[in-house]
């Protein structure tokens, strides 16, 4: 726990990271309570057609949807889809990407080859083609979204494994824990996974931001959750008919989208600084400060 | 003659992988639920008329013969017909290329030329007021949803200030096709007005396309040069008094712009996927738009046709990339 608290001090003190942290503690309190935050709670799934299209006023601070629905609530109510949809995917992406990745860098013959080799044909289609024609095969649902994610996002995880095991099996220790006759299962649990833990910390805050913003192309696109459901890209999508008169209607959503995944981002982005000490503040400023000055 | 072994083997290497990304689209493509025969068929269609076009388009027999069957039309060049459009696919993708390749090859140098100084200067001043903003705009155009950017664009730019079309490629009767560039194809024309109608339609696209890209390669740009600045050599040009923007300009970028130059590959991945969401945003008429339209009406060959073409510029760019940086940095090539 005392390196947990080590970490949470060093990402306080990294001013970037900390705006990341806020951010995704908002993302968290806001999903958690977003039944005593939200004015109208019911407009998840009630219509007011006497409301539609309001204009942001007290009553409904982002203004209405097409349904009459208070956007502000099922903005709120949006955050929880939002974090299930980025936990689970990168989670799956987490439980297949790892195991594969440790294979391929502990059976450094045909069967390694073959698993990096296929993991190398998911990277050479861009992830989002991909999950739109699984998400598309499979049928417009939340689930079958968050399953496109996973299958598509693992190879990141097993190349960072794959490459930083390697990188460790090089070292002198991990030699020599073998060669006090060390089993493969201890030498991963105990010696490699804690030695690649940052590097996966840090893909899994980034692969937070890449899954959430990739969700919300595939709702804006109509293939995910569908309506009532609250999901923040299909809200955008929707919103473009009444364009450009209800411009609340398209701009909250994508404000939400855009702070989660900037949280994201800039937490992982702090904790590479934070976790691995070969990229660690580099004394870079000195030296690019000398050469613009020309001394 | 070492670069050409190089190429070769890489050339190679593209087989397997084509084959892989065929593998994996077609087993997915064919557990669908939704019947594509049935839908092909119509409304109207009785049993039997659907079991006969079932037949006839090859849906009946197992999924590895079908598969064989496939792949022995694509060597061909054949990518089936468009169950909608009843055009073959090959025609239908390489209709709509070029304006996918003009979007992002526009995309692709606005982000390129803007993004290069920007990293270098945004390096050298680092901590200035500049360099924050610079990496405010950075780290936005990796968060922002780029269907949302482009809205808010057509809102501003289009609908509120109608300065620019909401929409489309042209208006009224495009040029004579010669390039199939319409940029190109104006000015072969003659038509300044074409070309100015042309590029009134791309500019927001373009930029909309290109903010992430640019963003990338801010980033990258700026750590390289921060990364190569503190090396000997430098010092060593800056002990000869060596004037600071030669240092910079000529013998900095050229070693800081290997990252860069490997980002620029993947980057191609983000636009091409990136012009699938936004080609639908802005109504472009071109690959990603034709993807999303056989995408929502189940068009078996049309996706998959798609997917296998992307895949093969995608790893084709990426060839060409890794070519480039052997190169910048002669070393690489033993690896």
């Amino acid at each position: 726990m005392s390196g947990f608290a080590r970490i949470l001090r060093k990402i306080a003190e990294d001013r970037v990271a900390l705006i990341g942290l806020v951010l995704i503690v908002l993302l968290v309190l806001v999903a958690l309570f977003a039944p005593l935050l939200a004015t109208h709670p019911e407009d998840v799934w009630e219509i007011h057609p006497e409301l539609r299209l309001l204009p942001p006023s007290a009553e409904h601070l982002f203004g209405t949807d097409r349904m009459g629905g208070d956007i502000y609530s099922r903005i709120l109510f949006g955050a929880r889809l939002t974090i299930v949809i980025g936990v689970v995917a990168v989670g799956a992406s987490l439980l297949i990407g790892v195991p594969i990745g440790l294979l391929a860098a502990f059976y450094a013959n045909w069967f390694g080859d073959l698993l990096m080799r296929i993991s190398d044909v998911f990277l050479a289609v861009p992830q989002v083609i991909l999950a739109i024609a699984i998400a598309q095969t499979l049928g417009p649902s939340l689930p079958n979204v968050i399953l496109a994610l996973s299958l598509t996002y693992w190879p990141w995880f097993t190349r960072l494994v794959y490459a930083e095991t390697k990188r460790l099996q090089n070292e002198v220790f991990i030699e020599a824990t073998e060669a006090l006759g060390a089993s493969p299962w201890r030498l991963i649990v105990l010696h490699i996974l804690p030695n690649i833990s940052s590097a996966i910390i840090v893909r899994i805050s980034l692969g937070m931001g890449f899954t959430i913003l990739t969700a919300a192309a595939l709702g804006f696109l109509g293939l995910g959750a569908q309506p009532p459901v609250p999901e923040w890209g299909r809200m955008v999508a929707e919103s473009r008919e009444f364009l450009p008169m209800a411009w609340w209607y398209a701009l909250a959503p994508g404000l939400a989208i855009f702070l989660v995944v900037m949280g994201f981002n800039l937490l992982g982005d702090g904790l590479r600084d934070v976790l691995d000490p070969r990229l660690r503040k580099s004394p870079g400023r000195r030296a690019a400060a000398a050469v613009r000055r020309g001394s | 003659m070492y670069l050409l072994t190089f190429i070769v083997k890489r050339l190679l290497w593209l087989v397997p992988s084509v084959f892989g990304i065929i593998v994996i689209t077609f087993v997915i493509s064919h557990v669908i639920p939704a019947d594509p025969v049935r839908l092909a068929a119509g409304d109207t269609a009785t049993p039997e008329q659907v079991a006969a076009l079932r037949e006839e388009l090859g849906f009946d027999r197992p999924l590895v013969v079908q598969l064989w069957y496939y792949v022995q039309n694509l060597v061909q060049g054949d990518l089936g017909e468009s169950l909608f459009t009843g055009r073959p696919v090959v025609e239908d993708l390489l209709g709509r290329l070029p304006a996918t390749i003009e979007l992002t090859l526009v995309a692709m140098i606005f982000s390129i030329v803007v993004g290069i100084p920007l990293g270098v200067v945004s390096a050298l001043r680092r901590n200035s007021l500049l360099d924050h903003v610079v990496r405010i705009v950075t780290v936005s155009g990796l968060a922002i949803a780029s269907f949302w950017l482009g809205i808010m664009l057509q809102l501003a730019f289009a609908m509120h200030f109608d300065w620019l079309p909401l929409g489309g490629r042209f208006d009224g009767f495009p040029p004579p096709t010669v390039t199939g560039f319409l940029l190109i194809d104006t000015l072969i024309d003659g038509d300044w007005e074409g070309f100015g109608n042309a590029f009134s339609h791309l500019l927001l696209p373009a930029l909309t396309l290109a903010f992430p890209a640019l963003a990338t390669i801010v980033r990258f740009t700026r750590a390289g040069v921060l990364d190569v600045i503190q090396s000997p050599y430098v010092l060593h040009e800056r002990a000869m008094g060596f004037p600071p923007s030669v240092i910079v300009w000529k013998y900095v970028l050229r070693n800081a712009l290997v990252a860069t130059v490997t980002q620029i590959g993947l980057l191609f991945g983000i636009l091409l996927a990136g012009a699938v969401v936004i080609e639908a945003v802005f109504d472009w008429p071109g690959l990603g738009y034709y993807a999303v339209n056989s995408i929502v009406m189940s068009d078996y060959n049309a996706v998959l046709g798609f997917t296998v073409w992307a895949g093969v510029i995608y790893m084709l760019v990426n060839l060409a990339v890794d070519v480039v940086l052997v190169l910048i940095d002669p070393r690489r090539s033993a690896a």
